[in-house]
This record gives C-alpha cells, sequence and structure tokens, in this order.
C-alpha cells in the first residue's frame, strides 16, 4: 500500500471509538437503506404483479373509449378469433377474451346490481387468478353454458349456495331486453371482500347468445412472464389491431393508472425519509473530520512547514474520509445482504400489514428483493455524502497558516 | 444542594461552547432530525386525517347503529324503526353531536343508455347536514329540500357513465321487503363532485320518506350515523350508545365496521415512532461521539475535579446537563423548523400528479399536513429520553477515570 | 557567498490592542558553511527572525535572500517549494506524524518532494543511519525517546540534502545527554556535509556549540560574537 494510504489509515485509527462510532453510524444507515429499499422494490413489483395476475392483465385489446365509459356497444368483433390470433403470434404468454354487462342478478330472496363477466373457461385461468380461488364447487369447464361462478360475499348477499339459480336481468347490445338464469357451479373467496363483492363469471358463449353480442366481446386480455415482455407484446398486438381502426391496445399503466402513481407517492416518502437518515449521517462524518482535523492543527502546521502544500493535506482528509466511508459501505453491504437476503427467504411481517396488503392485493408476508440496485444504491449515497461532508473540514486545511498552526495548542 | 446545581449548570453550559463548531453541527444534526421527525409525522397525520375522514364521511359517522342482520345481509327486509326510549335519550346527549336515520339499500340505476348498481341513500336533508355526510359539492342543480323531495341526486363521474344529465330522468330498481323488484322513476336535480371518483359512482342520494313509500316499508330505516366529530375518542362513548340500543340492534364503530381504516390508523401511527426512533438512533452515533470526545479532551480537567473532591455523581450529571442542554437547544430549533415549514405548506400541498394512486389509498389531490402538539411531544420525549441514556454511557467513563492517571494525561 | 542575508527585515503582530514588534530593521549575512545560534529571551524575535529566513512568515518591510530565493518575493507556493526541497527544517520535540515509524516518517517527506519510490528506500537507510537510528527504523514516534525522535526530526531534515537547516529550540523537552548528542550530530552534518546551521534557542547549552552567537532583544540585534565552540558539558 502507498505510504499515504498508510498514512491515512492509521489516521483513522487514532480515536478507534469515535471512528468506529462514526462507521457504526453508517453501516447502521446502510443496513438500514439496504433493508427497506430491497423492501420497497419486492413489495412494488408484488403490488404490481398481484393486481395485474388478479384479473387486469398486462396488455388488453378494446374497443376504443371502452377503457373510459365502459359502454355495452364498444365491443370487439369476432372476439374469440382475435384471441386465437394473438395467442399464435405471441407465442408466449396467456391470451382471453372477455364480454362485460351490468345486470341485474335476483335470486329467489334478494336483487343485487353485479358486473356480469363472460370469459372463456379453458383460457380465463391463464390470465387471471381468480379461478383459482374456488373455494366450493368448481370453476367453469369449457362444456358450460348456463353455468356462473359468484363470488362468496356475493353469494351470502343474494342467500345462493351451489345448484342454485340466479336470474339475471339486463340489457343487450342493441339495446333489447336481455335476460337468463344460471346455475351456480363454484363459489370464489379472495379474502378481499371488494372482489368477493363482485365478481360473477359465466361462459362467454353463453354471455354473447343473452347479451345479443353475436361473436363480440369487450377485451382481449394478455397476461405474460414479466413486465420486460410488456413492450414487445403491445407492438405485436398493434400489428393485429392496424386494419380495424376501431381498436386499441393498454398496457397495464393506462388500465391502472392508479398503481403507478400508487408508487410514485410511496416512493417520494421513501425518499424523503433516505434523504433525512443520508443528511444526519454525513453529519456525523462532518463532526468527526472536523474534529480530527482541528486536533491535527498543529501536527498539518509542521507539514505545511516542511514544505508541503495545503491541497496535499487536504487530499489526506479526503482520502481518510475515502477510507472510512469504504469501510462503512463495506460493512454494512455485507451486514445488509446478510439480513435482506436471509428475510427474502423468510418473509417479514408487520402487525396490521396483512389487512393493508390485502387492499393492494398483497400477502401480509413481504419478500425483500435482493438485487444489486437495491443492495448498492443506498450504501453508495451514503459513500457520497459523506465524501461530501469532508469537503468543509478539507477547506479548512487550505486556509491554514504554518506559523500559527504550529502555536495552537 | 441549589448553589453546586447552579454551578453544575454554568459549568455544562460553558462546556458546551468549548468547541462551538462541534457543538453547532450537533445542534444543527439534532435540529435536522426533529425537523424530519415532525415534517414526516405531520404529512403522515395528513394522509392519514384525510384518509379517515373520507373514509368516515362515506360510512357516514364514527358509530352506526344497524338491526341486526343488516350488515350480512344489506336487504331492506333488515331494517328497523326510528329511534325511540333511552336510544333517542341517548343520541340527544353529549358527546353524541348530531345524528341521521337513513335508508341505504343496493339499487340498479338506469339511464335510457345504461344502467350500473349503486347504493341508494334515503336521507333527511336536514340530519344528514348536521352529520356532515353530504357531498362536499353540488356542481350542477341543488341538493334535495328535504325528505319529501321528489329529486335524485347523483354523483359527477356515475352520470358520466349513464350518459345522463341534470334534469333527466332514470329509473331506480331496488327490492321490497316482500322480495319483488321495485322499480320507479326519478329526475336527476342535482349532480355532485366527491373528493375521490368511487364515491361519485357509488351513492345517490333520495328524500327519506319517498324511498320508504317506494320500498313500502313505512317509517323503517336501515342505518342510524352517529357523529361525536372526535374519531379517536370513540371506544369511550360507544358502549353507552350499545347498552341504550339494546339488544335488538347492532351498535358499531367505525373501527369495525372498516376495519382497514383501523389497521391502518394503527400502522400510521406505528410508523411515526418508529421513523422517530431510526432517525434517533441515527442521530445517537454522533451525540455518543461528540459526548466521547467532550470527555476525552477534558480527561485532565475531570481528574483535577476529581482530586478536588468532585463526587462521580456530579461529574455524570455535569456531563448529562451538557447533552441535556444540547438535545433542548436541538429540540428548540428543530421543533421552530418544523412550524416555519408546515405552517404555510397547512393550506394544502397540491399531489394531483399521483391523484389515481392516492385515490388508490382513499385519498384526494391536495395533501394537508397537520401539525400536532402529540407528534411534537412524543419526539421531543423520544430524543430526550433515548437522548439522555445515550449519553449515560461516555458521563459514566468519565466519573469511573482514575484521578491520579487522568492529570498525568497531556 | 552568504547563504542568507537579510536586509532592514520589519515585523509587527498585533494581539489585541497591543502592537508587538517582532523585527525591528534587521540586518544580518549568514556565510555557508556557518553554526550560528540566535538567542535571546522569548519574545526577543529569534523565532520570527527563523520562520522569516524559511519563509514561514513574510516580513512587512526589508529584503530577505536565501540562496538564489528572494524570500519576501516568492508566492505562497514557491515559498512551499523552497522549503521542500533547498531547507530542512527541525522544531521542537513532537513533532512527528506519530501513526508513521521512523523509516516511514522521512520517506513521507521524500514522497512530498517527489523522489522516486526506488530511490527512496536507500536515502531512507542512509539518512537514518547518518544520524545513528540503525535497527530503530521500524519504530513509531511513541516507541522512542525525545531524543531519538529529534534523530528522526533530523533526518527528516536532510533527507533532500538541503544547503541549509533551520532548528527552532531543538532540545526544548530533551535531557541534557540527548541535547548534547544532537547538538554533536548538528556539528557534525555541518563539519562533514558542509550544511549550514540556524538554531534559534535560549538554551544556553546548545550557545555553546555555535561559532557565532547573535542575541536578540525586542526585535533588535543586540551582539553578534565570532565564537570558539565548545563541547557541552556533559
Amino acid at each position: 500500500m502507498n505510504l499515504t494510504w498508510r498514512l491515512a489509515w492509521r489516521n483513522l485509527w487514532r480515536h478507534s471509538r469515535r471512528t468506529w462510532l462514526t462507521v457504526g453510524a453508517m453501516v447502521f444507515c446502510n443496513v438500514l437503506l439496504i433493508f427497506l429499499i430491497s423492501l420497497q422494490l419486492g413489495s412494488y413489483q408484488m403490488m404490481i404483479d398481484n393486481s395485474l395476475a388478479a384479473y387486469t392483465g398486462h396488455v388488453q385489446i378494446q374497443h376504443r373509449g371502452y377503457l373510459e365509459q365502459q359502454r355495452m356497444r364498444q365491443s370487439i368483433p369476432e372476439i374469440s378469433a382475435l384471441a386465437d390470433e394473438l395467442r399464435t403470434t405471441l407465442g408466449q404468454g396467456d391470451v382471453a377474451a372477455r364480454g362485460m354487462a351490468f345486470a341485474l342478478a335476483s335470486s329467489r330472496e334478494r336483487s343485487f346490481g353485479v358486473l356480469l363477466s363472460g370469459v372463456q373457461a379453458s383460457y380465463e385461468p391463464g390470465v387471471s387468478t381468480f379461478p383459482g380461488l374456488i373455494r366450493q364447487g368448481r370453476y367453469l369447464n369449457p362444456g358450460d353454458s348456463e353455468h356462473i361462478v359468484v363470488g362468496a360475499v356475493l353469494a351470502q348477499n343474494l342467500k345462493v349456495g351451489l345448484g342454485d339459480e340466479i336470474t339475471f336481468i339486463g340489457s343487450g347490445r342493441d339495446g333489447s331486453f336481455a335476460a337468463g338464469v344460471a346455475v351456480v357451479v363454484g363459489i370464489l373467496e379472495s379474502g378481499m371482500e371488494e372482489i368477493d363483492r363482485s365478481v360473477a363469471q359465466v361462459p362467454l358463449a353463453w354471455f354473447q347468445q343473452m347479451f345479443s353480442m353475436g361473436e363480440g366481446g369487450h377485451a382481449v386480455v394478455v397476461r405474460l412472464p414479466g413486465l420486460e415482455q410488456v413492450p414487445a407484446a403491445l407492438a405485436t398486438a398493434w400489428t393485429l389491431v392496424e386494419k380495424s381502426p376501431d381498436l386499441v391496445v393498454h398496457d397495464w399503466d393506462a388500465m391502472q393508472p392508479g398503481l403507478r402513481q400508487a408508487i410514485a407517492s410511496d416512493m417520494a416518502s421513501g425518499w424523503f425519509m433516505y434523504a433525512v437518515l443520508i443528511i444526519l449521517v454525513a453529519f456525523s462524518v462532518l463532526n468527526t473530520q472536523l474534529m480530527s482535523v482541528l486536533e491535527r492543527t498543529r501536527e498539518f502546521g509542521v507539514m505545511l512547514a516542511l514544505g508541503m502544500r495545503p491541497v496535499q493535506l487536504a487530499r489526506l482528509i479526503g482520502m481518510e474520509t475515502l477510507l472510512m466511508s469504504g469501510l462503512g459501505m463495506a460493512l454494512g453491504v455485507a451486514l445488509g445482504s446478510v439480513l435482506t437476503w436471509y428475510l427474502s427467504v423468510a418473509g417479514f411481517a408487520y402487525p396490521g400489514m396483512e389487512e393493508l396488503g390485502a387492499k393492494f392485493n398483497m400477502p401480509g408476508r413481504m419478500y425483500p428483493e435482493v438485487s444489486l440496485l437495491s443492495l448498492l444504491w443506498g450504501p453508495a449515497v451514503v459513500f457520497l455524502g459523506g465524501l461530501l461532508a469532508a469537503v468543509y473540514p478539507a477547506l479548512r486545511l487550505l486556509r491554514l497558516v504554518p506559523v500559527a498552526a504550529m502555536r495552537a495548542a | 444542594m441549589a448553589v453546586p446545581l447552579r454551578v453544575i449548570g454554568t459549568l455544562a453550559w460553558r462546556n458546551l461552547w468549548r468547541n462551538h463548531r462541534r457543538t453547532l453541527i450537533m445542534l444543527l444534526a439534532i435540529a435536522i432530525g426533529v425537523w424530519a421527525m415532525i415534517f414526516m409525522s405531520a404529512l403522515m397525520r395528513g394522509m392519514t386525517d384525510e384518509m379517515i375522514d373520507n373514509g368516515l364521511h362515506n360510512l357516514p359517522g364514527e358509530v352506526q347503529i344497524h338491526a341486526l342482520r343488516y350488515r350480512a345481509d344489506p336487504s331492506v327486509v333488515n331494517s328497523m324503526a326510528l329511534p325511540s326510549g333511552a336510544l333517542a335519550k341517548a343520541l340527544q346527549q353529549a358527546p353524541v353531536q348530531a345524528w341521521s336515520a337513513r335508508v341505504r339499500v343496493p339499487a340498479v340505476i338506469a339511464s335510457e343508455r345504461d344502467s350500473r348498481g349503486v347504493t341508494l341513500l334515503g336521507v333527511d336533508p336536514a340530519t344528514e347536514a348536521l352529520l356532515g355526510a353530504w357531498p362536499e359539492e353540488i356542481v350542477q342543480g341543488r341538493f334535495l329540500q328535504d325528505e319529501h323531495d321528489r329529486g335524485l341526486v347523483i354523483g359527477m363521474k356515475l352520470a358520466q357513465k349513464l350518459q345522463t344529465g341534470l334534469g333527466k330522468r332514470v329509473v331506480l330498481m331496488s327490492q321490497d321487503p316482500g322480495n319483488d323488484v321495485a322499480d320507479w322513476g326519478m329526475r336527476v336535480v342535482g349532480i355532485y363532485r366527491a373528493r375521490l371518483e368511487s364515491t361519485e359512482e357509488q351513492f345517490v342520494y333520495a328524500g327519506r320518506s319517498l324511498v320508504q313509500q317506494k320500498l313500502g316499508i313505512g317509517a323503517q330505516v336501515s342505518e342510524i350515523a352517529v357523529t361525536a366529530r372526535d374519531y379517536r375518542g370513540v371506544p369511550l362513548w360507544y358502549p353507552q350508545l350499545a347498552s341504550a340500543a339494546g339488544e335488538t340492534l347492532e351498535v358499531m364503530p367505525w373501527t369495525e365496521l372498516d376495519s382497514f381504516l383501523a389497521t391502518y390508523l394503527s400502522v400510521q401511527d406505528g410508523f411515526s415512532l418508529i421513523f422517530m426512533v431510526v432517525v434517533f438512533l441515527v442521530l445517537s452515533f454522533g451525540l455518543v461521539n461528540t459526548l466521547a470526545m467532550a470527555v476525552f479532551e477534558r480527561v485532565r480537567e475531570i481528574g483535577l475535579m476529581q482530586a478536588l473532591g468532585m463526587p462521580p455523581t456530579m461529574i455524570i450529571g455535569q456531563l448529562l446537563l451538557e447533552s441535556l442542554y444540547l438535545l433542548l437547544l436541538g429540540l428548540a430549533l428543530g421543533n421552530l423548523l418544523a412550524l416555519l415549514s408546515i405552517k404555510p405548506l397547512e393550506s394544502g400541498i397540491d399531489i394531483s400528479s399521483v391523484a389515481q394512486g392516492m385515490e388508490m389509498m382513499g385519498m384526494g389531490s391536495i395533501l394537508y399536513p397537520v401539525l400536532s402538539v402529540q407528534d411534537m411531544l412524543m419526539s421531543t420525549a423520544v430524543v430526550i429520553v433515548l437522548g439522555l441514556l445515550a449519553s449515560l454511557l461516555p458521563a459514566w467513563r468519565a466519573a469511573r477515570l482514575d484521578p491520579v492517571r487522568a492529570l498525568n494525561t497531556i | 557567498m552568504s547563504a542568507i542575508s537579510c536586509r532592514r527585515l520589519c515585523k509587527t503582530f498585533r494581539q489585541g490592542e497591543e502592537v508587538i514588534i517582532g523585527l525591528d530593521q534587521v540586518d544580518l549575512d549568514v556565510e555557508e558553511g556557518s553554526f550560528v545560534c540566535l538567542s535571546g529571551p522569548s519574545g526577543s524575535g529569534k523565532t520570527t527572525l527563523l520562520n522569516a529566513m524559511g519563509g514561514l512568515d513574510t516580513p512587512d518591510e526589508g529584503e530577505i535572500t536565501v540562496g538564489q530565493y528572494r524570500v519576501d518575493q516568492l508566492s505562497k507556493s514557491e515559498l512551499a517549494d523552497m522549503r521542500l526541497h533547498s531547507i530542512g527544517f527541525v522544531f521542537q520535540a513532537y513533532n512527528l506524524i506519530p501513526v508513521l515509524s521512523a523509516r516511514e516518517n522521512v520517506e513521507f517527506v521524500m514522497q512530498v518532494q517527489g523522489v522516486p519510490a526506488a530511490e527512496r528506500g536507500v536515502r531512507v537507510r542512509e539518512v537514518l543511519a547518518e544520524v545513528g537510528l540503525q535497527g530503530l527504523e521500524g519504530r513509531l514516534p511513541g516507541e522512542m525517546s525525545g531524543g531519538q525522535q529529534q534523530r528522526v526530526a533530523v533526518a527528516r531534515a536532510i533527507a533532500n540534502q538541503p544547503a541549509l537547516v533551520l532548528a527552532d529550540e531543538p532540545t526544548a523537552n530533551l535531557d541534557t545527554r540527548s541535547a548534547a548528542q544532537l547538538m554533536d550530530l548538528f556539528v557534525s552534518l555541518n563539519r562533514d556535509l558542509g550544511i549550514t546551521f540556524v538554531i534559534a534557542t535560549h538554551d544556553t547549552r546548545v550557545m555553546n556549540y555555535a561559532r557565532r552567537l547573535i542575541r536578540m532583544r525586542d526585535g533588535k540585534i543586540v551582539s553578534d560574537e565570532r565564537q570558539q565552540p565548545q563541547a557541552m558539558a556533559q
């Protein structure tokens, strides 16, 4: 090791307790940042995956304007064919067609307004997690026609069980009177009241017939293996709908703008907290380095007298800070990785999180996401903050006059 | 004891300023830490209050009374008579500020273009106003005039989805006690805006008597909403109401009616405290450092004091006092900073860029930070208690110095 | 040719309200290879004069030439350059870098001077041998006596082979034996290498070694005598 580096290193340990306390502050802050950032990124990933996996999917083809107005007539003709075509072209992920209509659902005792979905029984399980949440009975089979799957709360409100009939009254695509009767074959329970209150799914063919949709529907839903594939899938879908000017392709961000914004607002409050922690650590470094400079004034005076330039002294302080911050970063990243890695395997829970998580389609236990970004981002900023904090003490050295410095106590 | 205490006080104060640069840096660090604690809490409290206000506005009230089976089966069948006897009496007494009896049933609303499922509220405008449960803003037309009003008031978003508007007719369908679907036409007389679009889509308002008549339920109502205008104090008074209501009715506080809100409140309160403690822990490294250095520099002096017969407790006391001065100054500065930075923001911070995200959490697009005495006190307590605890170690080490060796240290 | 020549040097300091005279119209020539002692009570101006010669302090008025340098006209960085390459300094004891060993203390200055690494190793061994510290190269200042530490300081001062060494109270904090050894070292360096020595001191033990003894009082030279150096009383 170069002599100057050796000098800087040894200078650090002249007050080992002070250095350890400062390094300790950095390590603490680094571990905290690694944990929080991993948790944040992990939860965003989960939030996006879970919300999209539930029902919306990553990409949808819809009629222009349907997203905002959701009108019956804004439909896609020959929807199953379009879905098949997209499925073949895409070559990955799952594709399913849906139709949606509002109807008054009546059992023998109760009536409620519901949003009825017509789904393709063979493809729906690929694009939505709902089919997997059946608690009683079964999900729709490809051969089903007058059959329905409902959410548990809806079933309770309608006072229906498996095998009971529900009557639907609504209006068809052409405004005609639409009515039908379906038998409950499955009851779905997600634990999230909003979902359990609203789900009502029937086979697409029966839906098309009841609401005079012909071969039409309202959305072709695409679920992809990951977010990375979205741009490519979006482009593929656009080329398919090019010939029909009425159709548009939406990505998940357009369909659930709240998701990205919820993440953005959460990030903003997260950053505020991180900034505060980093500033406080920088103050700690500032204090330590200023003390270390002040108490060595005499020594620096001698060095100046011997002909060293003030810039060289400032550089020495810079090197000391670099070593100290480097140590804080190394230990912080090491400890933080171990902790976060452990939690990414074992999971992490906070009282009350389960209820909150349910609102955002999140499980009660959180699994931080360990990545190079989450491990290094926080510590790197702490490191830079520490270096920045040493600027003032180092600048003070530039004004040092040898005679006065040597006279200092 | 009074005299030595004063001497110690002066000594501690002067010692604090011997290395004024170090003290100022630490002071600034504490002030920024305290500011951050309070500022963050104010933002979070603003968010929480907003969410809970919105939540309670939609519920509405902090306590609701229903027929026993209503919550499991929100049908018109499970309705109740207007309060009488003990319950009526309890509702007139403090701390209850206002209450309103309403018919609340699921319904389907249909325009000539489209139909949607909504919650139909049959209300008495007079008591609704007292309850504070009415729509924030009527953008077109008017609100209901009395409980016999024949008009319907719907939300802006719903009007758009139904492609209907002021003065247009719509059809309402809901179930009557005989399990038949009652349907009747109404004219839209007002369109309201709410802070959340989901509210605008869900609730439609009609006169209570009219709804009772159309559903054929006489003077029965579905729910009684009660407010004391203090959501945190509910556990104290709602049991009285419950006992007055008797066993045929269910009286529930908002914490049970909307468990998500209640959990959110407790998580946020817990988070505020955790944030404060974390900020303090980062600060404490610097604090211990500063004090340890102060002791280190003064080893000779402390040895001298011990040699002169100063008891160790007084040395600890002096150092703790020095730390206390530092903490108090930092707190004062931090609180002042918080006051100065939050006051101008109390009129609201525009966060409309993330409005839909906030709506997912039940909040509007303007964030109103709330500076609360409780947060200021909590941060003060955290800083002083933990600060003195952290100072104990260096102070105790100082008191255990061996006078002779200390005197011989340079 | 003189190693140092001072003409009408003046320097005043302010201390609160008072104006303190540091140097008052000092004229002085020091020949190459001489061994000069500046003596006088504290506040007499000897350290101020020494600092002026070393370019640590600039005089208010007057001219000062050291070797080929017009010290009073050099910029700060030129002064630092001059100190680094042409002058050796020895201060009071305890002026080594405490975390570096004897070898490293000397090497560090050489590194700053820009001596290539290969050359440094050889030269460090040489100078440490010259000051009689063979075997102690690896010790930290805290592990050496005051006298040994001052020898390291001397080694550090002569590492760049300066023509001039300025020493300010080099024997303060040293016992008589160590002080004598240090002065013997100075004398031999002066004799063998021809290095000019100017030593500011109020230690009479040191003055005995001088071939020229200059006494100062209140910023003025009050006497300037050539003398026969005599060894310190052991």
